[in-house]
């Protein structure tokens, strides 16, 4: 796949492409930024928000150290139970990164497989395949999620919710974004399955199986990667919107999305912290990865140039 | 066309047949329902009794057939929670969440249509390029950020705009407008806006890709070597065929402010159906949450019929297709 991800760059030229963009390269340095600092996490923040005994009750709600009620310990000010607000937004990012990474692969593997099926194979299978993508799309992600995080909550037992919500999350993100997948790798593979390199495998006698994942998903990765990139926006998003409502990650492991929500119950008091880094790291994050995906929709779109 | 017709309402029984299957799964598997309803000192006897009289020993088939005819006939059971019949608790919220819905597509279509146009039409502009912009930032700043902005904004600092609930509201028989004082026009401002941008900002740059792609296309390239006057080309020639996924656009950006307005009335706890179906998963209260589910996919398959017969109406090439009998 490696491989094949290198000559789709240099045939397209897309190294090219992105040399010559501004805009491209910013977004890329901002998302390796911040991808980087939530990855390093650990090593960078000054205490560990998950750690309990790091923190003091009695350093809440302190302001950001450069104004007149702050602590010049704590960079961004702290929040309601006394976290240095940074380290927790480091954290957050990563655990906000985590999700959408997994989900998104989730929901690319289970797309691009079942597209790629249905696409080869047509008939009844590419009929059921489509239909219940089609039932799918009809309904906003967002209440797809919401809807399968609901049913998880009604099935796990109530002491185990915290441990495997990120599990949950990810379930149901990823169920809620495959359709994309599934649609573009089925279309794709409609027009490359009557290729000449396909018949020729085939005549070779190569299992189905193979000849779809090894011949014709390398020839179908660039529309798949826009997707992807696209989407992983999407996915982060959709991990804040969930936290945010309160049915997300639980509330001793703030994502981004939690630590805005716990900021919004202080706006009205003035504490106006805790809601705004959150708000811009996140703003940023989704920021950068749009522009990049943009950027790669509109460089493998041979019309638009 | 008439065939067209049947295939697609038929197409749509088959949805919701589909949707009302997994609304049933989910609320006959999802946790006991006898469990739910009587408290722990219930013997086992009286509980088999309960089982036997509400029929949840009867086999799955008629089970799911009488799920559905009381469905079908209005009956959607009560709320684990507050005891009260689910028919009567969506009703009471229903006319916020489409009031709210309606002046937010209103919002995004009037802004963004237009917008649209000219961003296509002037690309390089300034104006074009700062309007990108903010659509990037439309685009990439959540829902509720938006929110939590304008309430800091109008409601905490400058104090002008309530934040919080619908205000007054008038009662119209069981329909409870918003639309008629003062009051409560003032508190669906925020609200209106916070979900209108998002579906504003789709809006405008799908409008200004499908223009872009339409200003591409030969014939719109011939009717300028023929030298019609640019205002012609633009609104009459090119402006028609935008339009045609403009009215799939605002039949599924419907549906995105449905899903959307559960975020926004999380956000000014204003008391719609979206809110309620939060509720309903916060406290895993099942009924209401398949019950939801059903009349969103309900609301969802009649819009994407009406899309479907306008796209029959308004574009030749699909009345074509479905004449020559291929689909």
């Amino acid at each position: 796949m490696v491989t094949a991800l290198k000559r789709y760059v240099l045939e397209r030229e897309l190294l090219y492409l992105f040399l010559n963009s501004k805009v491209a390269i910013i977004a890329a340095i901002i998302a390796t930024l911040t991808i980087g600092s939530a990855l390093l996490a650990p090593w960078i923040a000054s205490t560990d928000p998950y750690d309990l005994k790091s923190f003091d009750l009695l350093d809440s709600l302190y302001a950001p150290a450069w104004t007149d009620e702050g602590d010049e310990r704590f960079l961004l000010g702290t929040d309601d139970q006394g976290r240095d607000l940074l380290s927790a937004i480091l954290y957050g990012t990563r655990l906000s990164l985590l999700v959408g990474v997994l989900s998104i692969t989730f929901a690319g593997l289970l797309g691009v497989t079942t597209g790629l099926l249905a696409g080869y194979y047509g008939g009844w299978l590419d009929t059921i395949i489509m239909r219940i993508a089609d039932v799918q799309l009809s309904l906003p992600a967002i209440l797809t999620a919401l809807l399968i995080d609901g049913i998880a909550r009604g099935i796990l037992p109530r002491e185990s919710h915290d441990n495997l919500m990120i599990v949950v999350l990810t379930v149901a993100i990823g169920l809620s974004l495959w359709v994309n997948f599934a649609r573009t790798a089925r279309a794709s593979t409609l027009v490359e399955r009557n290729r000449e390199y396909v018949q020729a495998a085939v005549i070779m006698g190569m299992h189905p199986i193979r000849i779809m994942f090894t011949q014709i998903l390398p020839n179908i990765m660039g529309p798949i990667m826009v997707i992807l990139t696209v989407d992983l926006a999407v996915a982060i998003l959709l991990e804040a919107t969930l936290s945010f409502l309160g049915v997300g990650v639980p509330p001793n492991q703030p994502s981004l999305g939690t630590l805005i929500r716990t900021g919004t119950e202080y706006l009205f008091s003035g504490e106006w912290w805790i809601v705004l880094f959150p708000s811009l790291m996140l703003i940023i994050l989704i920021i950068a990865v749009n522009v990049l995906g943009d950027f790669l929709r509109d460089a493998l779109n041979p019309r638009l140039r | 066309m008439l065939r067209f017709i049947s295939r697609r309402l038929l197409q749509s029984v088959f949805v919701m047949l589909a949707v009302s299957l997994l609304a049933f799964v989910l609320f006959r598997f999802v946790g006991d329902p006898i469990a739910q309803m009587v408290g722990q000192e219930t013997s086992i006897e009286d509980q088999e009794r309960l089982r036997d009289s509400m029929g949840l020993n009867d086999p799955v088939i008629t089970q799911y057939t009488r799920f559905v005819t009381n469905l079908v006939t209005g009956e959607f059971g009560y709320s684990y929670r507050t005891r009260q019949p689910i028919g009567e608790m969506i009703l009471d919220r229903m006319p916020a969440t489409l009031e709210l819905g309606a002046v937010s597509l209103l919002i995004s279509l009037i802004v963004g249509i237009p917008a649209g146009i000219y961003t296509a039409l002037r690309r390089d502009g300034f104006i074009a390029n700062s309007l990108l912009i903010v659509t990037l930032i439309g685009v990439s700043v959540p829902t509720f950020v938006i929110g939590i902005f304008l309430i800091y904004v109008f409601g905490v600092q400058l104090g002008w705009l309530p934040t919080f609930g619908r205000g007054d509201v008038v009662a119209l028989g069981w329909w409870k407008t918003g639309f008629l004082t003062l009051d409560s026009l003032r508190s669906l401002l925020l609200p209106a806006l916070t979900l209108g941008i998002y579906q504003l900002t789709l809006t405008m740059r799908l409008v200004r890709s499908e223009m872009q792609e339409v200003l591409k296309t030969d014939y719109i390239k011939f009717a300028t070597a023929r030298g019609i006057n640019k205002r012609t080309l633009h609104f009459n020639h090119a402006l028609r065929n935008t339009l045609v996924p403009v009215v799939t656009i605002i039949g599924l950006q419907f549906g995105g402010i449905i899903a959307f307005s559960i975020v926004t009335e999380s956000v000014y706890q204003w008391p719609g159906m979206g809110l309620l179906f939060l509720d309903s998963i916060r406290y895993v209260d099942i009924p209401v949450m398949s019950v939801y589910l059903v009349l969103i996919a309900l609301m969802f398959v009649i819009i994407n019929l009406i899309v479907d017969l306008l796209y029959f109406v308004i574009d030749p090439r699909v009345r074509l297709s479905s004449r020559g009998g291929s689909h």
